[in-house]
């Protein structure tokens, strides 16, 4: 009785308004709230990609508007042995450079995983390399790599171990891996804390169940810990290949496309003809042919993740 | 420039050719310093005095009467200093015409190599500083949307005894018939060269002809000093040596009608000469940005290298041995018989997008009169060649015998897109590295002299299709 003289003092609900009656209905509230994040991605994302398209099969040049040429731009680079250059340097760097933070960025997020004095501090200072500004660094490897007063070599020399210093930037293959170093430097902490927080989501109970049946160390990484992080592997592998592809701020600050070309990457080629050689139509050309590779990732990746499921 | 006696030794200093070796930390701390440095005043080079009534250098009574637009203000985009003394003299110096005409100016100051690209996003997007002083040909990218300076640059030509031919070339626009940009003063370029060393290597006088400087070069290798010149991307010192060095041998990268003109016996003879030249020079060349070969040049790593006269401001201020050790010379004629050398070129141009190109008109023409323009040549200290042939004898050349040499560059200079005019095409190829890519091909990538001509033909021609 006393719930039903509750419900009976509850005040009877305001009568809405024609407003608030739209707005009550479940598909206009959910286009409302989804808009704003819409007309964002048209306006930053959409747009700016169907632009590179158009300017790409124009032959658009700073200050001046271009015309149609179909694929002109494309079937140009493909006669091109500087893009072709770009495209090894370009496959080389991604797969050398995921390869490399993939394996370390694991090793350390099992590292990371285990109990041991400073665990905290050292988990945060472990983030710092991807904190800090890639320019900043960037300036920090072209200081390392110098053929004149390098750390590296000036150490090295100092201790006896050469005799000469290191010419880290001015031999093509050397560029091309300490490029590489600078970006697996700064690149593995983002795999490490991505892979240890799916290290943490892994039940300890499965550990526990694994060692009562006497399951090595070896053992419990393969049949437990790598097919339960495989997913969250797959989702960073894929973001990374994204941005070590496209990178643009560490070869062009450490070497600009040098020696010899030898460091040049699609983006480095795109900004070099569209804005400083004026070719808007041919960097944006150069541009877009990222797109392919990027979009092939994509699908592999959520292909893969969907058979996981 | 064949005189090494040590002019600037001071009583009691040690020998030159025994320098001391300078630290790591030392040489860390001066690049740090983006080389040029604050310790000019240090060195006693500091004359920044503000604009003062110079010497007669004007035809007397020439006027020009811009009316100034009601409410006017202005933005400008000027490059940002080289040397420490540029820049507070040239705020004085606006300051100076502020006060005058009662317009605003803000300056905002940018290192070099970015300008390019700020001014496509304010040619693109119609919007942005009033004034832009970028460099070399970027004016002939857009013409049509530049305010014609031709009253401008016609009333200080005849002023002030005319343009020189190059300044010409690179602020008329052929196309439509109108300077386009004024150029503001030049950065000269020169080779710089460890006196002591040379003439250790047998040569009494700096070689005047390319011969005898591979001769040089091979000499200072032998002795254990090495050259170095860039063959990375470093957009002033590997583009301004490499393309004195194909200019010298004869070639070119284009013909007078546009059409792609690298393929000569000149092109083929600078490549198969520049891998001796390479051979002299030390490990780390190929990737060499800008300050890299003043890095080198001051911890004595190299003996020879080709720069601005930025390395012996900032010697003077913080290495005096290396300062005292150290001359410049002009770029040795090659086969071609006579000076062909690419100098920096800052060129000041007015969008018509402005609301107030009068104002901006006249402030150029303010910064160029007779009492501003020969101070401020004077200021830096001879960093910068005057681009009006009036002033091309300011005090300042009478000083220092080491910066004599940079008192001509401009006689001296082709225009980068030579031997045809400046526009897009050139401009493509001298961003893209073509020259100095080619020179790299053969010399770091290890590749003939008819294989790097040809991967740089076939560049060219995709840029030359347009």
């Amino acid at each position: 009785m006393s719930a039903v003289k509750a419900e009976a003092a509850v005040p009877p609900a305001p009568r809405a308004t024609a407003l608030g009656r739209f707005f009550d209905n479940k598909n206009v509230l959910g286009v409302v709230f989804v808009a704003p994040a819409v007309l964002i991605l048209l306006a930053l994302l959409t747009y700016p990609f169907f632009l590179g398209i158009y300017l790409s099969l124009t032959d658009a040049i700073i200050g001046r508007g271009g015309h149609f040429v179909g694929l002109a731009n494309y079937t140009g680079l493909l006669g091109d042995p500087l893009f072709r250059l770009v495209t090894f340097n370009t496959f080389l760097y991604t797969t050398v450079a995921c390869t490399c933070k993939l394996i370390l960025g694991l090793a350390l997020a099992i590292v990371l995983n285990r109990e041991f004095m400073g665990k905290r501090f050292i988990r945060a200072i472990v983030l710092l390399p991807y904190i800090v500004p890639t320019v900043l660094s960037a300036i920090s490897f072209w200081w390392i790599y110098d053929p004149t007063f390098g750390i590296i070599s000036y150490t090295l020399r100092h201790l006896g171990l050469i005799g000469h210093n290191i010419d880290f930037l001015g031999d093509p293959g050397l560029a091309r891996g300490a490029l590489i170093a600078a970006n697996v430097w700064r690149g593995v902490p983002f795999y490490a804390i991505g892979l240890l927080a799916g290290l943490q989501t892994v039940p300890g109970s499965l550990y526990e169940a694994a060692a009562i049946d006497g399951a090595g160390g070896w053992s419990v990484f393969r049949h437990i810990t790598m097919p339960l992080l495989r997913p969250l592997t797959v989702v960073i592998t894929m973001f990374s290949v994204i941005q070590t592809f496209a990178d643009f701020q560490l070869p062009w600050v450490i070497t600009r496309g040098g020696p010899n070309n030898a460091t040049h990457l699609y983006g480095t080629l795109a900004f070099q003809r569209a804005i400083q050689g004026s070719h808007l139509g041919e960097g944006a050309a150069v541009a877009m042919a990222i797109f392919p590779v990027l979009l092939l990732t994509v699908i592999v990746s959520f292909k893969n993740l969907r058979r996981e499921d | 420039m064949g005189d090494f006696r040590n002019r600037d030794r001071a009583p009691g200093t040690p020998a030159a050719d025994r320098p001391r070796r300078l630290t790591r930390r030392e040489v860390l701390a001066a690049g740090g310093a983006g080389l040029a440095g604050a310790a000019l005043g240090a060195a006693g080079l500091d004359r920044s005095a503000g604009p003062a009534e110079g010497a007669a250098y004007g035809v007397p009574g020439m006027s020009l009467d811009l009316p100034i637009e009601r409410g006017a203000s202005l933005r400008v985009l000027r490059w940002g200093q080289f040397v420490p003394v540029d820049q507070p003299f040239w705020d004085k110096m606006t300051q100076a015409w502020s006060q005058k005409t009662g317009v605003k100016v803000t300056i905002e100051y940018v290192n070099w190599p970015d300008i390019p690209s700020k001014t496509a996003v304010a040619a693109n997007v119609g919007a942005g500083p009033d004034i832009v002083t970028s460099f070399f040909d970027d004016p002939h990218l857009y013409p049509d949307k530049l305010v014609p300076l031709d009253d401008v640059a016609d009333y200080l030509g005849k002023k002030y005894g005319g343009w020189y031919d190059l300044c010409r070339a690179y602020g008329f626009n052929t196309p439509v018939g109108h300077w386009i940009a004024l150029p503001m003063g030049t950065p000269g370029a020169t080779v710089n060269y460890r006196v002591s060393w040379v003439r250790e290597a047998g040569f009494d006088a700096f070689p005047k002809d390319i011969p005898n400087f591979l001769r040089l070069a091979k000499a200072l290798r032998a002795n254990g000093h090495p050259t170095g010149f860039s063959l990375g991307h470093a957009v002033g010192d590997a583009n301004a040596w490499t393309h004195w060095w194909l200019w010298a041998h004869g070639g070119k990268v284009w013909n007078a009608d546009g059409s792609a003109g690298l393929h000569s016996d000149g092109t083929i003879h600078a490549i198969e000469n520049c891998k001796e030249l390479y051979s002299t020079m030390t490990q780390g060349v190929g990737s060499w940005l800008d300050p890299d070969n003043n890095k080198a040049f001051l911890s004595g790593n190299i003996s020879m290298t080709n720069n601005g006269i930025s390395i012996y401001f900032i010697a003077r201020a913080q290495f005096p041995t290396v300062a005292l050790d150290m001359d410049h010379a002009i770029f040795p004629v090659g086969p071609a018989g006579r000076p062909a050398e690419l100098q920096l070129m800052p060129m000041a141009m007015v969008f018509k997008y402005s609301k107030y190109p009068n104002a901006a008109k006249d402030y150029l023409r303010f910064c160029m009169e007779e009492g501003n323009y020969d101070q401020w040549i004077n200021t830096t200290l001879g960093y910068y060649d005057a681009t009006l042939r009036a002033y091309e004898n300011v005090p300042v050349w009478n000083g220092d015998p080491k910066v004599k040499p940079f008192q001509y560059c401009l006689r001296r200079g082709q225009v980068h897109s030579y031997a045809t005019v400046p526009g897009p095409r050139p401009a493509a190829a001298h961003a893209e590295y073509v020259v100095v890519d080619m020179f790299a091909n053969a010399t770091v990538g290890g590749k003939s002299a008819r294989d790097a001509l040809a991967n740089a033909e076939q560049r060219l021609a995709r840029i030359a299709r347009g």
